[in-house]
């Protein structure tokens, strides 16, 4: 009863100085915007991403060339990684189920007088949809045939489409891949935004026209991307490709390797790391925003006292104990602080939403409920520790000193 | 026995270099239902004398029983309920909370009573009709004449039913004309039963009171009836 009283005392006092209590809210505002901006971002990353690995399955493995830099100075030899690798990875090691070589490059499309640069122009072969767990929608991906008799096919993504403007259905059209005549054979199955890059705005050649579109030393570097057969195969087809690798490569010993396999759960480790770093650090600019916040409301607060000296006396002349003055001050400052978690809360969920919205290829802010919970947990945390002070300052004072106070 | 039971009462403050005698030795005893005035010019000591009364304090010396409960033996948390329950203060400046209408200034005591939402209202009501501002009671402090808001002062004095009313020079901020209405209200207020004690400098107001303690240098130098309490001793009784 007297605590419901307190709330709306509270409420009433900071009304009363509504512009102050807003000003003074502002830093927990600022440091739970800031948190709940961040992440929000972060998780509906984690999200997407989580996603997507999980659709490319537990065998999934890509390997990269990497470039040694940690040896500046020393001339290295070209760093090599090409289709024969893998070749040679499919038929020797056990446990590699299927492969695709990917060239990732840009090319022009055209259509008719329409013109459009989709996000990646891809070079695979055949085995690209079960590697990737990509599959067309309608039509066809290429397949041997196509790839041995170096057909000019073309797969593209839905948003080519609508950006050439082409028939909905444009299976057997023809459309340039740079000066490169194409059929479009397939369309392949929306999957919206990932990683910055549209999914959904990308056109895929086959192997050899990529290197023609891009020049033969584009298959000097490219990626492979496989399955394994098993996900408990997977470590084993690991050392098996690091072992035939190096060995194609003709690394000695004592040289690092000069590519990088990376599984499903190593890439999501990778991208959690990453995230976690980043929130990390956010949480301690967040930290110095709250502790800046609570000296605020402990600074007004302590005004607030002053001020509200003399009601402080006829409380006390009526009857009021020094822990029900200790409880309005305490329930004032966490209120306010609470205000404050909750604008900080909507305007950190509106910022992420924004900062999603604006950069393309973002996935959508996400606020987990543990992310609410901690803001406004925090806020009370704050209110409590920064309003104790001068809650009991008021509770201590003393009646008669406090009746006469002008 | 006694409402108020004051024996020896000392109370010293310690300013340091030198010890402060505001109270040396008082002894006054108040029955249910008396009305007393305490006078004193400033300095005698009656400001302490009415802060001790009031709980408000406790003396450094002596002992004080209010309604039979000793209070110089109480903790701070123990007379904050004694002040709620027993004593009903009305100040020289009113001391009504601002931004806050005349009802829940009136209501104040009954939330530290422990009392319910509904009970406050009803209470606060009947003390602001009692004293004639029940059309009042959605009104601020600022939006109150002077008079207007030491009835509500006075309402809320009395809405927790106290054992004493204890009013510090209550018309000391009013016109002459409000200052009596008020003590009328003061006088009605005795007549149906109430304990009043006022602590005034002023003869005019002290003359509506049956009891006249006068204080000097922190003692009690006068205590007798005033010709108000006489001249109704000697009418019959109805």
């Amino acid at each position: 009863m007297v605590f419901l009283e307190n709330f709306r005392i509270a409420i009433a006092a900071l009304r009363a100085n509504l512009m102050r209590s807003i000003l003074t809210t502002l830093g927990i505002i600022i440091g739970v915007a800031a948190v709940v901006a961040v992440v929000s971002i972060v998780q509906g990353l984690q999200f997407t991403i989580s996603n997507q690995l999980q659709g490319v399955g537990a065998t999934f493995v890509v390997i990269t060339p990497k470039t040694d830099r940690d040896f500046p100075g020393m001339v290295a030899r070209q760093v090599k990684l090409t289709y024969d690798d893998g070749k040679a990875l499919e038929e020797k090691v056990p446990g590699v189920k299927i492969l695709t070589p990917a060239i990732f490059g840009r090319a022009t499309l055209k259509y008719r007088d329409r013109k459009h640069t989709p996000a990646a122009v891809i070079g695979v072969n055949e085995n690209w949809q079960d590697v990737n767990n990509h599959t067309v929608d309608r039509g066809r991906f290429f397949s041997r045939i196509d790839l041995e008799n170096r057909r000019k096919v073309v797969v593209i993504g839905e948003k080519v489409i609508e950006e050439l403007n082409l028939d909905p259905q444009p299976l057997g059209k023809e459309i340039y891949v740079n000066t490169y005549p194409a059929t479009i054979i397939g369309v392949m199955e929306k999957k919206g935004q990932s990683l910055g890059m549209n999914v959904d705005d990308l056109a895929f050649v086959p192997y050899d026209s990529a290197l023609t579109l891009f020049g033969r030393n584009a298959g000097d570097q490219i990626q492979l991307r496989l399955q394994a057969d098993a996900p408990e195969h997977v470590e084993q087809v690991k050392d098996g490709i690091t072992r035939l690798l190096r060995q194609r490569h003709r690394l000695p010993s004592d040289q690092p390797d000069d590519f990088e396999i990376q599984t499903q759960d190593e890439i999501l480790d990778t991208v959690n790391t990453i995230l976690g770093s980043v929130t990390a650090v956010v949480g301690g600019v967040v930290g110095i925003a709250l502790l800046v916040g609570g000296i605020g409301i402990m600074n007004i607060m302590l005004v607030s006292v002053t001020e509200r000296t003399r009601e402080i006396g006829v409380r006390k002349a009526v009857g009021a104990r020094r822990q029900d003055v200790l409880l309005q001050f305490l329930i004032e400052a966490v209120t306010l602080s609470l205000i404050g978690g909750a604008i900080g809360l909507g305007l950190g969920y509106g910022l992420g939403a924004l900062v999603a919205k604006l950069i393309p290829g973002f996935p959508p802010a996400h606020v987990p409920i543990w992310a609410v919970a901690l803001s406004f947990g925090f806020s009370a945390i704050v209110g409590i520790f920064f309003g104790i002070y001068p809650a009991a300052k008021a509770s201590r004072l003393d009646p008669i000193e406090a009746l006469r106070y002008e | 026995m006694a409402l108020i039971e004051l024996k020896d009462i000392e109370k010293v403050y310690d300013m340091g270099a030198e010890k402060v005698h505001a109270l040396n030795g008082v002894d006054l005893m108040v029955e249910r239902g008396e009305y007393v005035a305490i006078m004193g010019s400033s300095g005698s000591g009656k400001s302490t004398l009415m802060n001790l009364v009031g709980c408000l304090d406790t003396p450094t010396a002596g002992s004080y029983i209010l309604n039979g409960v000793a209070v110089q033996e109480l903790d701070d948390t123990q007379l904050a309920g004694i002040r709620n329950k027993e004593i009903g203060f009305v100040f020289q400046t009113f001391n009504l909370l601002a931004r806050t209408d005349a009802l829940h200034n009136v209501e104040l005591p009954l939330i530290y009573a422990g009392l319910s939402r509904a009970e406050r209202r009803q209470r606060a009501r009947r003390a602001l009709e009692k004293v004639g501002l029940g059309s009042r009671m959605h009104h601020q402090p600022n939006e109150l004449s002077g008079g207007q808001r030491q009835r509500v002062a006075i309402a809320r004095a009395l809405v927790n039913d106290p054992s004493i009313l204890l009013a510090d020079e209550p018309t000391g901020n009013l016109d002459s004309a409000t200052s009596e209405e008020i003590m009328q209200l003061f006088d009605e207020l005795h007549q149906s039963g109430n304990t009043v004690v006022l602590v005034t400098h002023e003869a005019d107001i002290a003359r509506h009171a049956w009891r006249q303690v006068i204080l000097r240098d922190g003692k009690v130098i006068s205590d007798q009836p005033t010709a108000r309490a006489e001249a109704a001793a000697a009418a019959p009784v109805s």
